[in-house]
Formats: C-alpha cells, sequence, structure tokens
C-alpha cells in the first residue's frame, strides 16, 4: 500500500510533484552524499527533465535541493539567487542517457574541500525519487529509509565489518546492497534502515580498514 | 496488504466496530509504526497547511508562462456584486479551487491530493465548509483521513498519475476523495461514500489529460474546478439515497483500464488535446524561444 501520507500529500512548493518536489529531493540527496555543501554543480537533464523542466522549476528546484532546502521550502523559486549568494556555482546542460527513467537528473557536484560526487537519480511520482548511480556505479535506493553509502575495497570481510557496526548500535536494516564496477576495484555499500545511525557508529564505520568514506543520508522528519 | 478494495474498508467497519476515518488511520499507524496520535497530529498539520493554501493567495502572481493567475480573485469580486447562479457554497467551492491551483501553478506551497495538478480540489470543498461554521477541525481532520483511504485503495487499483491514468486518474482521483469526505462530514453512512466515490468517479472517466506547453497550468487550474464541483454533486446524491448502480471497486478498476487504453497522447505527454490545438501549439514555441533566450 502507498503511505496515506503520499496520497495527501506532501506538502510542496508547486507545480509538479515529479517534476519539483522531486527535483528538490534529488538535489536535496546529492548534498547529503557529497557531506558537504557543494561549491560548484554541473547538471544534465534527460527526458521530460530537459523538455518541460524549466516550465516546472525542475531547475530551481534541484539547485534548491543543492542548498539544503525540502520540497516545502518557500525559498525553491528564488533558489538561483540564494545560491550566487551561498558561493554554489551551477550550470545546466541536456543529456541524452540509454533506458533511463524519463524524469532524469545527472548532478556533479564538487565541494569547497575536493569531494566530488557524481549522482543520477529519476523522480519516480508523487515526489518520490531513486537514487540509480553513483559515481558510474550502479545501486538503487530511495530516501525512504536512512540510508548509509559506505565506499570501501572489494576484500573479504568488509561488509561484515560495517554490518557490526550498526549491530551493536541496534540499527535494524531494512535493505541493503553491495556494488561494484570490476573485482578488486572500489565497492560501493548502500544499507537503508529503520533506525537512525548514532552519530558515533558513523564514526567508526569511517575509520575501519579498507573503508574510503561514508556518508549518510537521514529520511524527512515528519 | 491494507486498504486494497473499498469493501476491504467497508468489512474492517463492520468487523472492529469502528468508523471508516478510523480504519485509515489505524492502516497508518501499522504501516509507519507511529503512535495514533503522532498520525492525528500529521493529518492535523497537512489540513492546517491546505488553509495556508487558501490564506496566503494572492491574486498578482503569474505563472511562468503567464497564462495562470488572478482569476480566483474574479470570482470572488463577481460574487461580491451579485447573486451568482450556483449560490453561495459553490461560489465559494469555485474560487477555492481555483486560488490554490494558481497557486501551485505559480510555485507557491500547497499539498498534492493526491497530485500537485489536483491540489485545489479537496480544499475547495473543505475550508468554505470549516468557515461557514459548525464543522469541528477535528472532523475534518476524520474527513481526510476518509479522503486518504479513498485515494490509497484507488492508487493502488488504478492510478492517481495523468502520465498512466490521464486526468480521470488524478482530477477523477480528487473528486473522488472529496465526495467521500464530504459525505463523512454530513454524517453519511460508509456505503454512502462508497456511491460517492463511484459516482464522482464515473462522471470524469476518461478525462484525458493534456497540458498546454507540457505545464501544470491550462487546462489543469480550471478542471480543479469541475473535480470539486462533481464532489460536491456526488456527495449530495449519495446522502440523497442516490446509489451507484456499478459497485465502486469495479468503477475503480474500470477507471484503471480505462487508463491504461488512453493514446499516450492524452497522458501527460502534451502531444494530443488540447496541448495539440493551434492556440497550445503556439504557448509551446513561445516557452522553447524564451529557454533559448535564458540559455545564451
Amino acid at each position: 500500500m502507498l503511505d496515506i501520507f503520499d496520497i495527501l500529500g506532501p506538502v510542496m512548493v508547486g507545480p509538479s510533484s515529479s517534476h519539483t518536489a522531486g527535483a528538490v529531493r534529488i538535489g536535496r540527496m546529492a548534498r547529503t552524499l557529497l557531506g558537504a555543501a557543494p561549491v560548484r554543480a554541473d547538471i544534465g537533464l534527460h527526458g521530460s527533465f530537459a523538455d518541460t523542466g524549466q516550465g516546472h522549476g525542475t531547475d530551481r528546484a534541484l539547485v534548491a535541493g543543492l542548498l539544503g532546502m525540502k520540497p516545502d521550502d518557500l525559498g525553491i523559486p528564488e533558489s538561483f539567487e540564494i545560491a550566487v549568494g551561498q558561493g554554489l556555482e551551477f550550470r545546466f546542460h541536456t543529456i541524452h542517457l540509454r533506458d533511463a527513467h524519463p524524469n532524469t537528473a545527472v548532478l556533479a557536484v564538487e565541494s569547497a574541500d575536493g569531494r566530488k560526487l557524481v549522482l543520477q537519480a529519476a523522480s519516480t511520482g508523487g515526489g518520490r525519487i531513486r537514487v540509480d548511480q553513483l559515481d558510474g556505479v550502479d545501486v538503487s535506493f530511495t530516501g525512504i529509509f536512512n540510508t548509509l553509502v559506505v565506499r570501501h575495497q572489494d576484500v573479504a570481510g568488509e561488509l561484515s565489518r560495517i554490518l557490526n557496526e550498526l549491530s551493536v548500535s541496534g540499527v535494524n536494516i531494512a535493505n541493503m546492497s553491495l556494488n561494484r564496477d570490476r573485482r578488486g576495484g572500489d565497492a560501493l555499500t548502500v544499507v537503508e534502515t529503520d533506525q537512525k545511525i548514532p552519530q558515533d557508529a558513523l564514526e567508526r564505520i569511517r575509520v575501519l580498514y579498507g573503508v574510503l568514506g561514508a556518508t549518510y543520508y537521514e529520511k524527512e522528519e515528519d | 496488504m491494507a486498504l486494497d478494495s473499498m469493501q476491504e474498508i467497508f468489512d474492517k467497519i463492520q468487523a472492529g466496530q469502528k468508523p471508516f476515518w478510523q480504519v485509515v488511520r489505524d492502516t497508518d499507524v501499522e504501516e509507519r509504526q507511529v503512535t495514533a496520535e503522532a498520525s492525528f497530529r500529521k493529518m492535523h498539520a497537512t489540513w492546517r497547511a491546505m488553509v495556508e493554501s487558501v490564506d496566503t493567495y494572492r491574486a498578482d502572481r503569474r505563472s511562468v508562462s503567464g497564462l495562470v493567475g488572478g482569476d480566483a480573485q474574479k470570482m470572488w469580486d463577481y460574487a461580491a456584486g451579485q447573486e451568482t447562479l450556483c449560490g453561495p457554497y459553490l461560489q465559494e467551492v469555485i474560487a477555492t479551487a481555483l486560488c490554490v491551483a494558481e497557486s501551485n501553478a505559480c510555485m507557491h506551497r500547497i499539498v498534492a491530493a493526491p497530485t500537485a495538478g489536483a491540489c485545489g480540489v479537496l480544499p475547495a470543498v473543505l475550508v468554505p465548509l470549516y468557515r461557514r461554521g459548525g464543522v469541528e477541525e477535528d472532523a475534518i481532520v476524520r474527513a481526510l483521513y476518509v479522503a486518504a483511504g479513498i485515494g490509497a485503495v484507488i492508487g493502488y487499483r488504478a492510478s492517481i498519475s495523468g502520465a498512466s491514468g490521464g486526468c480521470q486518474a488524478e482530477v477523477g482521483t480528487a473528486a473522488a476523495m472529496a465526495a467521500g469526505a464530504l459525505v463523512d462530514l454530513r454524517g453519511g453512512t460508509p456505503e454512502q461514500i462508497g456511491h460517492a466515490v463511484a459516482m464522482a468517479l464515473k462522471n470524469l472517466l476518461g478525462l484525458a489529460c493534456d497540458p498546454v506547453a507540457g505545464l501544470v497550468e491550462v487546462p489543469c487550474v480550471k478542471r480543479n474546478v469541475i473535480g470539486a464541483v462533481n464532489a460536491v454533486s456526488a456527495a449530495d446524491m449519495a446522502l440523497a439515497g442516490i446509489e451507484s448502480r456499478v459497485p465502486v471497486d469495479q468503477v475503480i478498476d474500470c477507471m484503471g483500464d480505462v487508463g491504461r487504453r488512453l493514446p499516450v497522447e492524452l497522458r501527460e505527454t502534451a502531444l494530443g488535446g488540447l496541448a495539440a490545438t493551434p492556440f497550445g501549439q503556439s504557448v509551446k514555441a513561445r516557452q522553447e524561444e524564451r529557454h533559448r533566450g535564458e540559455l545564451r
């Protein structure tokens, strides 16, 4: 069943749940998984996002999300001006992806301290989103759960070390996936959890042997 | 699985000896693992956001294309100057539907119900009723649970998106939700709620989603009006004891089927219907020209 507050909701800035509210969430997901405020963003729009995105404020919505706004923020229509004030440079271009959802954006973002992330996500309807790729690695998660993204070396036992830290913190796992582009390269583990992950557990995961980095998206509060 | 049919809700009402709204609330409590109080608080906040979307209307706002804005004010001004054909309640319903749908097109804050494109329908029938007095705020919140339960069933069995089911799935569903909420507020039975839902949905069956230039503006804003007025008439018919001959769950399934049979041109792609008229094409050309200008 659909969440009844997906039926009566979200409370959002218009005009379109898929082209506006979903776009805000995609931008905010990119900022969160970058782990810092972006100073540069190169945004590719695919399909209907490219065709009717401007009329729906999709461009402003994506930038609003990159600034950390949520779908109900009345600052969304002014996000371009706010971005200039906060030192976020952005540019848009049209892209053509194969086999991608019609409402897809690819965001290449960079922070002041040199962190980089390329995120491909789709707005799947009603303001819901799905992240499809991180730095070229196929993934699939929605932000409905608290979400931990760990980049680590592809070595035996890494997953169990990460999960152990969650288990001792009493965090239950809802969904999980381990993704890599080739054997022995870097791997990406995505863990969706029922409970919030405590800060100290995150810190312990970040310093585990073989872990190259970990970012964490906490689901939107009611 | 919970709330898969209206019949299932009727059965739960009977088995649990509890009202319609409580069946929906209890489902929310179970699905999201929250307390009954937290669920009610969230629905109350949703209602307050609806009221705010009406209260913060400004007639001088315009949408990106410039085609939308100011019509709700025209309706209010007209109604202030003379007796309208449709009378005090319906004239407020019309103006409120316009005002919320216009606010949405102008990038203001609304409650998607069930979608942003159909956001005007529920506030249009509920806010004027609340403003006239005699209706408790908590009763409205309970009616919103009824509306949400109806929307959940339609979303599960058919569709609530214009891209997959046409406008009948958006404004049609909103009208069905609003009709059910109104019957609940007036003390109707669960069966009467079902008949109101069936009638509201049947009356908009086959409605195309054909937005000019792909924008949630024309004809979306005014279709919120027909959704709301349709909901009021369906609710009054049900309260009068008029029944839908086709059972409600069959009507919902039929709406889903009609949606799948609608050509893709009439499902939010802006390739057919009003979007394909010479006027629609000229708006699209103007938008594209502006887009290129801003990129340069």
